[in-house]
């Protein structure tokens, strides 16, 4: 049998449970993810704004969780952490839109393999259980952070959390770890071998090569996690010392001798790079896509895009080191990660560069998925700026530990990532659902958020030279901290503000699906395979035939074609009439 | 029948979604798959290296007799199992199935006997007095060490066990066919690999002097 034919073995499903849960239509498991991410990020939202007000009023009761203890808004912190960068950056651009998109862009009927999709989204989902579990548990969440340095993250009776809660938190990780290698395989494969025919690798739309190289990622660097986890395990419960020296807890020797927390911290940053970079490519390949088409030109030197995000993945394996100078890592080693870090920043400015070289001079429609696209790349560039601050050891060691290096990760792994996700829900809504969005509510949306996440994450930058400790989870003891305290009660009415505003997306996206404006096929007038076929969907995608492709991705206003934007599939000579 | 499916690839769909390097995609997820765990197994002996580096007086406690015996009777069986599944591949390849049958049955029994001769050294360490956290002979990283980075070989050893038997019958009842023979023998092949790694680090590195 063909191996080729595989994708074809599943006929159209009938029945609800086949259809809509252990689906395997990746159409159906892209919106799954989807809406795991969804519940999710309100999930974690929810704890950042208890861990804001917090931050202000440390002694107010609250519903639900009456006074924030400290320990208590460590767990907050270490489960918002978690639940964002696992469970949303790298949940919904890669896993919900890549599933989704990526087969339908280069012209495939499915994944290249349904059923390990399938599991892939189920164990994910069981990651997500598991993770939560731990808010329910005697010692409720653990107190580590998201990165779980050891010795803390090793010890059960290092603090209330670290008991069940951790052992959970490794857990969770270590599925979500086996859960995103079945899909990163899946998307190499499906990339590689089922484009349909003339769907050259330099015709690929610039978000099927960013999740292509961001699932090389992942299958690089969430085996390295799962190692790294399995390892912390066994020294939790079987006793044995891999990131554990001789310690005292409460008095109290251990029994652990000779192991090294910065294997840890090594094992586990050499994932954590990669990891960024797995949270914003997706959404530098949305970017790129939304704003060739709105501004109604060719993506500014398509193969310069290509060959920075090859670079940017390549490099991202080679700078973890820059996490680590605190360490106390040799003066030689600092320099040779600070360097490489630094470079990253040519790659990554050469995207921008042709980001505004495509809006230079275009057409330009400002519908919301543009808003938010531009939104973007406003974000990447300000969180981008104060990373060759943080890449130099004699800076990063007096601002590492403060709210300036909270500021730079939320704006560009963080808010800059979600900004993707927001641009590609507008855009993508109306072949999901065959309405779009509210345009109106989407502008209030995009401008009230642009400004909020600025108001809150700014800020965050000045705390941080004027030495806010970050992981604090007040600041009324220490003079000079209280001073700063005005500044944040700012940033949590900014937060109160951008939160509030979300509601309106959440209230825009189940209102427009069933009263939105209906779509047309392609109401973007955009190029790409998904805009030539029905909305939504069929099963098979094309409707049984198999798309031929004869251009380029971005192939808008091209001189003497009849409309300013030729379909992949239009014939090879654009058509005069 | 499976060899009619072996011919039957329609020429039309085969072009018309050739993969860019002909490789089949089952092939190539295998090998994807052997990049992602070839990072686990790095990350485990980077883990081992790291400590073994950090702890002074590391203790290298192998002898000649029974140690390295076992484990250079063990890598015999392991490089002979790697010839018994090329072999496999070659019958299946040349619709030879009951010969193809032959060898990737006695493959897997060959990794039956790698495991077996592998949880005897364990068990004679054990008794030993070696554990995850402590030995006789000094940092209790040595253990916690040996039996990670062994165990997650044999663990992935008795995998293919297991699944070279369930492909191998698979492929007699013909669900299965010579390329799903040869996409089991890379696994194989790799895991064969990883003990290359494994001996020089784990064992000979350890060896009393």
């Amino acid at each position: 049998m063909a191996s080729t034919d595989l994708v074809h073995a599943h006929a159209a499903p009938q029945g609800f449970i086949r259809k809509y849960i252990f689906s395997l239509d990746h159409k159906v498991i892209g919106l799954q993810y989807y809406f795991l991410a969804l519940i999710a990020v309100f999930t974690g939202m929810f704890l950042s704004l208890l861990m804001r007000i917090h931050l202000i009023w440390p002694t107010a009761q609250l519903p639900l969780v009456g006074e924030i203890k400290p320990e208590t808004y460590l767990g907050l912190l270490t489960m918002h952490g978690t639940i964002m960068v696992f469970f949303v950056l790298t949940t919904a651009p890669q896993s919900g839109f890549g599933n989704y998109f990526l087969p339908i862009q280069i012209g495939a009927p499915d994944m290249a393999f349904p059923v390990l999709n399938m599991l892939s989204f189920w164990t994910t989902f069981v990651a997500f259980v598991v993770l939560i579990s731990a808010f329910f548990v005697g010692g409720g969440a653990p107190l580590h952070g998201w990165t779980g340095y050891a010795p803390l993250s090793a010890l059960p009776n290092a603090g209330p959390g670290q008991q069940l809660g951790a052992d959970l938190w490794i857990t969770s990780i270590a599925i979500f770890c086996v859960a995103s290698l079945m899909g990163a395989l899946n998307f190499i494969t499906t990339t590689l071998d089922l484009r349909a025919k003339g769907m050259t690798l330099m015709r690929m739309p610039l978000t099927v090569w960013a999740w292509f190289i961001t699932a090389i990622l992942g299958l690089l660097a969430f085996g390295v996690l799962l190692s790294a986890g399995i390892l912390l395990l066994l020294d939790r419960n079987l006793g044995t010392s891999f990131y554990v020296p001789l310690v005292v807890v409460n008095g109290q020797v251990m029994g652990h001798r000779g192991g090294s927390p910065l294997l840890w911290q090594h094992l586990f940053w050499f994932f954590g790079h990669p990891e960024v970079y797995i949270a914003i490519l997706p959404g530098m390949g949305v970017a790129s896509q939304l704003i060739s088409t709105f501004s109604r030109k060719p993506i500014f030197g398509y193969r310069a895009m290509v060959y920075a995000l090859m670079a940017i993945g390549f490099m991202g394996f080679m700078v973890w080191g820059h996490h680590m100078f605190m360490s106390g890592m040799s003066p030689y080693s600092a320099f040779a990660f600070s360097l490489m870090t630094m470079a990253i920043g040519v790659p990554s400015a050469i995207k921008t560069f042709n980001w505004l070289g495509t809006i230079w001079g275009g057409k330009v429609r400002l519908y919301s998925p543009m808003l938010f696209a531009i939104g973007f790349v406003s974000l990447f560039v300000s969180g981008g700026l104060s990373g060759p601050f943080l890449a130099q050891p004699v800076l990063d060691i007096p601002l590492h530990d403060t709210y300036f290096v909270v500021g730079h990760f939320h704006l560009i792994m963080g808010v800059a990532a979600i900004f993707g996700i927001f641009a590609a829900t507008y855009y993508w809504f109306p072949k999901m659902f065959g309405r779009k969005m509210n345009e109106t509510l989407a502008k209030v949306h995009f401008f009230v958020t642009l400004l909020g996440t600025y108001a809150i994450f700014m800020p965050m930058h000045y705390l941080g030279m004027a030495g806010q400790t970050r992981r604090y989870s007040q600041f009324t003891e220490v003079a000079y901290q209280t001073k700063l305290i005005p500044l944040q009660t700012f940033m949590t009415y900014a937060a109160f503000v951008t939160i509030a505003v979300q509601l309106v997306f959440l209230f825009n996206l189940f209102w427009s699906m069933k009263k939105g404006e209906k779509a047309s096929d392609n109401p973007w007038e955009a190029t790409t395979l998904e805009w030539t076929t029905a909305t939504p969907p069929p099963h098979d995608n094309f409707g049984g035939r198999t798309p031929v492709v004869n251009h380029g991705p971005y192939e808008y206003s091209v001189p003497g074609a009849a409309r300013d934007y030729t379909m992949q599939t239009d014939p090879a000579t654009a058509p005069v009439d | 029948m499976s060899q009619a499916n072996v011919v039957a690839v329609n020429p039309a769909e085969h072009t018309e979604r050739s993969s860019p390097f002909a490789i089949p995609t089952k092939k190539l997820a295998m090998w994807l798959f052997i990049v992602s765990d070839a990072a686990t197994f790095a990350a485990c002996l980077v883990a081992y290296g790291f400590l073994r580096n950090g702890t002074p007086n590391w203790p290298t406690p192998f002898k000649f007799s029974p140690t390295v015996l076992n484990a250079m009777a063990m890598t015999f069986v392991l490089i002979t199992s790697g010839l018994t599944m090329f072999l496999g591949v070659r019958a299946a390849k040349s619709t030879d199935k009951k010969m193809a049958l032959r060898w990737v049955y006695l493959t897997a029994l060959l990794g039956a006997v790698f495991a077996l001769l592998h949880l005897r050294e364990w068990l004679g360490m054990i008794h030993a007095g070696v554990r995850l956290f402590q030995n006789p002979w000094g940092s209790g990283l040595f253990g916690a060490a040996f039996f990670s980075v062994t165990g997650l070989h044999l663990l992935h050893v008795v995998s293919g066990v297991v699944a070279l038997v369930a492909v191998g019958s698979r492929y007699n009842r013909g669900r299965y066919n010579a390329d799903d023979i040869e996409v089991l023998g890379l696994y194989w092949h790799f895991v064969d690999l990883v003990w290359m790694f494994v001996v020089p680090f784990v064992y000979l590195m350890n060896v009393a002097r």
